[in-house]
């Protein structure tokens, strides 16, 4: 079949009508402004990772090569700008808006408005990051801890103002995701019926709208406390250190499950339809986002075993995040018995969906050392725990995300990406990862701490080793960026259906027509039916 | 592979130099090793599944299969009881870090920004040279209690060796206990980042034979008289002193004069008998029971607390106006000698 037989180049889509840029910049449309925060987020993204490779570059050699305040600054940029301005917001603000309307078979969000209000906050929050950056950066580390971040001399205030704003963009999604979850599903959309990507969704707005006004008040709290000089956490006028830590991980610890919650529900959409299998136990791992969401209010004291908290408090925190291994490795064992007599086709977004499977099981292992009580006291604040939340983060969260990227690439753009340079930049980017971060566990085992700018001789041997990684995993991502942006002008038009899915984004035009639906469609099966009842349930 | 875990082992020899060392590494141990199994379970799995069920031509048929619950019952039971397992393990061996034995060797461990400053009971300090980091000298096989304050901001107090580690907080006690096993030197980091000069923040812990620590003490004391003799002989030639030349202050011979010039002995007694105050006989390590109903034990943060905001904690039968505050009274130090003073009031 001829590209042309597919799709008019010419034809009406949400990209091409209306035009002009006012009606991007004021567009209600989910899938503009889902793109929009798709183009801010990769940035970041790109950013974020300039300021990784600048610290791996510091630890090529044990003596210093940047000053120690750039380097502080440098790993502290790293940090916010990857957790704030880029895991967090970007599949459930990017891809969750594009995706969840058209995935329910609703014409937009429930509140249109409200949603292109959360793109300019969250622009406005990230406007006062940058302008902290633009005046010499912060050197607090992503976590703030007091009563440093009230004594030191750089932008901690102006950042911490930016988090702040920008949580109210997560919380103002989160209820926006809520609403039209529960309003606007298509005819005969039962909640059993919807796509593995909405139930994580969905479970992430909650922790979303729950958690989020806690870091809002924690950081305005800090910023009180710098401006006004209240003693909330600096002993010195009275406060508590160590209650700004339990402020902190409240949010931060469900946080993370915001961060790989979305990235889970991308690998549910990759795994069945690159192996047409019905998911093994739908149930068990639509729940098992419930129940993470739901224990990850309850763990956040796991953060601080050696902080001075009570020897009460560690016993409660370790036992409670002991059971999270359990959902998570529910859903680890569902995906790889998902793969059991499929049809297994496989394409980039299938390699990354198996290279989450791999990374992410060496994560959520590592969590159980920390866990434990006796080995945490060893492991906290060394480079395992960085491996550890890499391997869950990037090697989860990031490998979901790209899966999510190149499957969903074609409707979003109606281009198909190049699939050989695809793969080679897989190649690039698994091996990287694992060159980077593996090394790093076994720093975190010799004692090597964490944020140092400079360390012991016999610690760079490994340390080396880990730079080059960061060097490979550049070029894996150059490489991507290059093809997804060649492939917005060159590449092959995208039939509607390339991956033969089941869910409704695929039953409408690529790129899609801005109502998404010519007629509002009716729902009589499941998302992933695939297979013969015949040849055995 | 197992050519490459073995070489991941053998990178991952990091020394055993304290009676916990055995037992953290044995429980690190167990979960990687279940780690590596059930990681090689998953992807075998997943290789071997994508090699037999890759797609051969488009359209091929696949069964429908929804799921087995009792796989999904039978791998949380399982990973239950693994985990609660990992879980009491790892708990009973912290317990131990946290229960120092009676008769610990005491020693005062101050972090700020950006050094490590160690006060042993004799009053011996040992303190940054320049910008070599201090040398704070142990005995081998002795038990050693660190009580660890913060001047400034949250350090945290790491001897990878050891398998130690306690954040040090301005504004309370925290403490550290271990007993050294092997002879040697070893680095102390700070695992919190505190600013600046955070990874330089470094002091070196050298075990010894008990016999070498006690002639290193004894030199020590030896070079304090004998400056004391010499300030003697000085103060001697322009005027008759009468007093006999002593050893160097221990630290709680500074409280002790603190305690009276503080005019702390003015309600308290040191003998057991109440004045305005309770007296301070035999309260260190005591339960103490509060005018609220309730019961403390006075360990340092205690008494520290009791100094800062006397109101806080009122002991039964006395009444909690009286005692002023201390706050912003007594430097850091001259807290730590208070307590130590204290704690020898038997
Ligand atoms: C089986 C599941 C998991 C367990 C048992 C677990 C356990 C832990 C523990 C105990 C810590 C604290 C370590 C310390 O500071 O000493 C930790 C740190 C961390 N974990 Fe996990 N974890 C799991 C999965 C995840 C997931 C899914 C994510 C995120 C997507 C995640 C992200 C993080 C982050 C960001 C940190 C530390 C951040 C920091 O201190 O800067 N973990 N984890
Ligand atoms: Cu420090």
């Amino acid at each position: 079949m001829s590209q042309e037989e597919y799709r008019m180049p010419e034809a009406v889509s949400y990209l091409n009508s209306p035009k002009g840029w006012k009606s991007w910049l004021f567009t209600l449309d989910h899938k503009r402004i889902g793109m929009m925060y798709l183009l801010l987020t990769m940035v970041f993204f790109a950013v974020g990772g300039i300021f990784a490779l600048l610290v791996r570059y510091e630890l090529l050699t044990p003596a210093p090569t940047f000053a120690a305040n750039t380097y502080n600054k440098m790993f502290t940029m790293h940090g916010a700008i990857m957790v704030f301005m880029f895991i967090i917001p970007i599949i459930p603000a990017a891809l969750g808006n594009f995706f969840l309307p058209l995935q329910i078979g609703a014409k937009d969000v429930a509140f249109p408005r409200l949603n292109l209000a959360s793109y300019y906050i969250f622009i406005g929050g990230a406007l006062l990051a940058v302008l902290a950056i633009l005046l010499g950066g912060v050197d607090t580390g992503w976590t703030f801890y007091t009563p440093y971040s009230i004594k030191t001399a750089t932008a901690a205030t102006l950042v911490t103002l930016g988090v702040f704003v920008m949580g109210f963009s997560s919380i103002l999604t989160g209820l926006n995701f809520i609403v039209t979850i529960h309003k606007l599903r298509a005819p005969g959309m039962t909640f059993h019926r919807m796509p593995l990507f909405l139930w994580a969704i969905y479970a992430t707005a909650i922790i979303q709208v729950l958690a989020t006004p806690v870091i809002g008040i924690t950081t305005v709290l800090l910023v009180m406390e710098r401006v006004l000089h209240i003693g909330f956490f600096d002993p010195a006028i009275g406060g508590d250190p160590v209650l700004f830590q339990h402020f902190f991980w409240f949010y931060s610890h469900p946080a993370v499950y915001i961060m790989i919650l979305p990235g889970m529900g991308i690998v549910s959409e990759v795994i069945t339809v690159f192996s047409r299998k019905q998911i093994f136990g739908y149930r068990a791992v639509a729940y098992s986002s419930l129940a993470i969401a739901f224990i990850s209010f309850i763990v956040w004291g796991h953060h601080m075993f050696v902080s001075g908290q009570s020897e009460l408090a560690n016993l409660l925190f370790s036992l409670l995040t002991m059971l999270v291994a359990i959902p998570t490795a529910i859903k680890v064992v569902n995906w790889t018995a998902t793969l059991y007599r499929g049809s297994i086709r496989l394409g980039t977004p299938m390699l990354y969906a198996l290279a989450f499977l791999f990374l992410f099981t060496i994560g959520g292992l590592t969590g159980l050392f920390l866990a434990a009580l006796s080995v945490d006291v060893h492991l906290h604040d060394t480079y395992f725990v960085v491996a550890h939340f890499h391997y869950v983060m990037m090697g989860g969260t990031v490998m979901g995300l790209l899966a999510g990227l190149h499957y969903w690439w074609p409707k979003m753009f109606g281009r198909m990406y190049p699939e050989t340079w695809a793969k080679v930049s897989w190649g690039f980017v698994f091996v990287g990862f694992n060159v980077t971060f593996l090394p790093q566990f076994m720093l975190g085992r010799l004692g090597m701490p964490r944020r140092y700018h400079e360390y012991a001789p016999h610690f760079a041997g490994l340390n080396q080793l880990s730079t080059v990684g960061s060097w490979m995993l550049g070029v894996g991502f150059l490489i991507m960026f290059t093809y997804f942006l060649w492939s917005l002008k060159r590449g092959a038009f995208a039939p509607a259906n390339p991956w033969g899915g089941k869910t409704l984004e695929w039953q409408t035009a690529s790129p899609p027509p801005t109502e998404n639906f010519h007629q509002t469609p009716t729902v009589t099966a499941g998302p992933y039916e695939y297979g013969l009842k015949a040849m055995g349930t | 592979m197992m050519g490459l875990l073995g070489w991941w082992f053998s990178q991952l020899s990091l020394p055993n130099a304290s009676n916990f060392s055995l037992a953290v590494d044995r429980l690190y141990d167990f979960i990687f090793w279940l780690s590596v199994v059930s990681f090689l379970a998953i992807v075998l799995m997943m290789v071997v599944f994508v090699a037999k069920y890759i797609r051969r031509r488009e359209g091929e048929a696949t069964p429908y299969i929804e799921g087995h619950t009792p796989t999904e019952i039978g791998v949380s039971a399982g990973l239950f009881v693994l985990v609660m397992i990992i879980f009491y393990w790892g708990y009973r061996d912290y317990m131990q870090m946290r229960t120092p034995p009676a008769g610990a060797m005491e020693i005062n461990v101050t972090g700020r920004q950006w050094e490590w400053e160690f006060q042993y009971q004799n009053g011996r300090v040992v303190a940054r040279q320049g910008s070599e980091p201090p040398v704070f000298v142990l005995p081998r096989g002795q038990n050693v209690k660190l009580i660890l304050q913060s001047k400034d901001v949250i350090h945290s107090f790491y001897i990878p060796e050891f398998r130690v580690k306690q954040d040090v907080v301005p504004g309370m006690y925290t403490f550290l206990w271990f007993e050294p096993t092997a002879v040697g030197e070893y680095t102390v980091y700070c695992a919190e980042f505190c600013g600046t000069d955070h990874s330089r923040m470094l002091a070196r812990a050298r075990v010894v034979e008990p016999a070498d620590y006690e002639t290193w003490q004894r030199e020590w004391e030896l070079a304090g008289v004998k400056s004391a003799w010499e300030r003697q002989a000085n103060a001697a030639a322009t005027k008759s002193a009468a007093a006999k030349p002593t050893g160097p202050e221990t630290i709680a011979d500074q409280g002790k004069a603190l305690f009276a010039t503080k005019a702390c002995s003015a309600c308290h007694s040191v003998d057991g008998v109440s004045g305005a105050g309770p007296t301070l006989k035999a309260v260190f390590g005591h339960d103490v029971a509060l005018a609220d109903g309730s019961t403390v034990k006075a360990d340092e943060n205690y008494l520290r607390r009791s100094l800062m905001e006397p109101a806080a904690q009122v002991v039964k039968g006395f009444n909690g106006g009286v005692m002023p505050t201390f706050q912003g009274q007594l430097k850091d130090a001259e807290v730590t000698a208070l307590i130590e003073y204290i704690k020898t009031l038997q």
